[in-house]
């Protein structure tokens, strides 16, 4: 017992030496829509590691995945990982001081697990909630933790250090993981493998063309990943204002560090007119 | 702006209900905020009537490239996406490329059609921007949950035409650049070389 709680304790060391270690990133460097990566050559080195264990494990095993189970099968088991998430995202949610978010993914949860069988379906969608889509990453940013720098994690793609640590924290940290009657431990991080193959396996051509016939597949998966992160983050900050002001573009300034809303927009409505 | 003046959620709303932008209190910026969710709407109908008309893949990437044609304004995206190259390039050569762009660009994305069958395109708001105006949509393919889709449009090339997209966030022009940028490091920055493997690529 001991073992694990000190375990535990290392790794929450070190997750937090490498946030203020990677933290490096000038601050608006995310606003103006640049890449930040120093690790580039190590990067491209796991990058092309990943692309060997798509090319020779999970691209075949994912297209046999989705060819011999049933497509409403694959659909009940996303369905089930993604309602075995929700506890950790309530958690999520409430670091965030999100309560009305952590109350609705917890009423997700149990409407699925009940209603839906085990989370196999997806009754709470008829509700007309929000939809609900966080992590550990997201609760850092909403914390003031900067994106950090560009990495590709092993095994799991794109990320970046704020949200590598995230990654790290939601596998150790989903709620189902200490309940007293489990099926088996880890259970959110298998379903989560075959959840990811299910996608893999259904849109295989759009990330087939992406790995396999650009030109830079590392260059194009670091920006479409980087893009669509700070999208994601900029979008949920959207929502939440929405109830505050009348209009958050309304007073968008030109100082992105006062004025994080500016970020996303900043960048895309660069004119090519001008050019 | 448009967006001082109104409560966002309101405009939305207002859009959705298909009153689109006629009951709108600055009526100066209705025609052109108008028309530009028009182009949105017929480029939307305009695919969805070539995927569903059954024809063989070869016939539905020839009229995907008359569609992009037609609403998009292809020189300066290709401009655009070729980046600082496009300044040192001719003019015949910039000609030439922006033909390779543009049937590349369409057989790249219109190959995915069947991704598209029975989605559904509903646009939300439209708003200005320094080019023109920004249109965003929803988009709904079947068993998925709803993606956001923004579409930028701008009068500068004489007529309403499309200049970007955004799929969650991702900036096509932008991801366009990259990749061409990488194929012409590949090829040790001959532009000529990129423009005929170019006609051969997506």
């Amino acid at each position: 017992m001991s073992n694990r709680i000190r375990f535990k304790h290392i790794v929450a060391v070190s997750l937090f030496a490498v946030l203020s270690a990677c933290a490096s990133q000038p601050q608006d460097a995310a606003a103006r829509g640049e890449v930040f990566d120093p690790y580039e050559n190590a990067n491209r080195g796991i990058h092309k590691f990943n692309l060997g264990v798509d090319r020779f494990l999970f691209r075949p095993a994912s297209k046999g995945y989705v060819k011999i189970v049933p497509d409403p099968m694959v659909t009940s088991f996303n369905n089930f990982a993604e309602n075995i998430s929700l506890p950790g995202q309530a958690v999520d949610y409430l670091l965030q001081g999100n309560l009305k978010q952590s109350g609705n993914a917890l009423l997700r949860f149990v409407i699925n697990s009940t209603v839906g069988g085990f989370g196999l379906s997806k009754p709470a969608d008829e509700l007309n909630l929000p939809p609900v889509d966080t992590d550990f990453g997201e609760t850092l940013h909403v914390w003031g933790f900067g994106e950090g720098a560009y990495v590709e994690l092993p095994f799991y793609g794109p990320s970046t250090t704020r949200d590598a640590v995230g990654v790290v924290v939601n596998l150790f940290s989903n709620p189902i993981n200490f309940s007293p009657t489990r099926p088996a431990d880890n259970l959110g991080v298998y379903a989560e493998v075959v959840r990811r193959m299910g996608d893999r396996g259904r849109f295989s051509d759009t990330v087939d063309s992406i790995l396999y016939e650009s030109a830079d597949s590392y260059a194009q998966a670091r920006l479409i990943y980087l893009q669509n992160r700070r999208f994601e983050l900029a979008r949920d900050d959207e929502d939440a204002y929405l109830g505050l002001y009348s209009d958050p573009y309304a007073d968008t300034g030109t100082d992105p560090v006062r004025d994080p809303y500016l970020d996303p927009y900043e960048d895309p409505y660069e004119d090519p007119y001008a050019e | 702006m448009l967006n001082n003046a109104m409560n966002r959620r309101t405009f939305a709303a207002t859009a959705l209900a298909g009153l689109a932008v006629a009951g709108l209190p600055q009526q100066t910026l209705a025609l052109t905020e108008a028309s530009a969710t028009q182009l949105v709407n017929s480029v939307v109908a305009d695919i969805t009537r070539v995927i569903e008309s059954g024809k063989s893949e070869s016939a539905m990437l020839r009229d995907f490239e008359k569609i992009f044609v037609q609403y998009a304004d292809v020189p300066i995206m290709a401009r655009y996406a070729l980046g600082a190259d496009a300044r040192s390039a001719s003019k015949a050569q910039m000609r030439e490329f922006t033909k390779a762009f543009q049937g590349y660009i369409s057989r790249k994305y219109g190959r995915r059609f069947r991704e598209f069958i029975g989605g559904e395109v509903t646009v939300k708001n439209a708003r200005k921007i320094k080019a023109g105006y920004e249109v965003r949509s929803s988009v709904k393919l079947r068993g998925e949950a709803p993606f956001e889709v923004t579409f930028l449009v701008s009068d500068k090339s004489g007529r309403d035409k499309f200049y970007n997209m955004f799929i969650e966030g991702v900036n096509l022009l932008l991801t366009e650049r990259t990749e061409i940028g990488a194929m012409l490091d590949a090829r040790k920055g001959n532009l000529d070389q990129l423009i005929n493997d170019l006609k051969k690529t997506g």
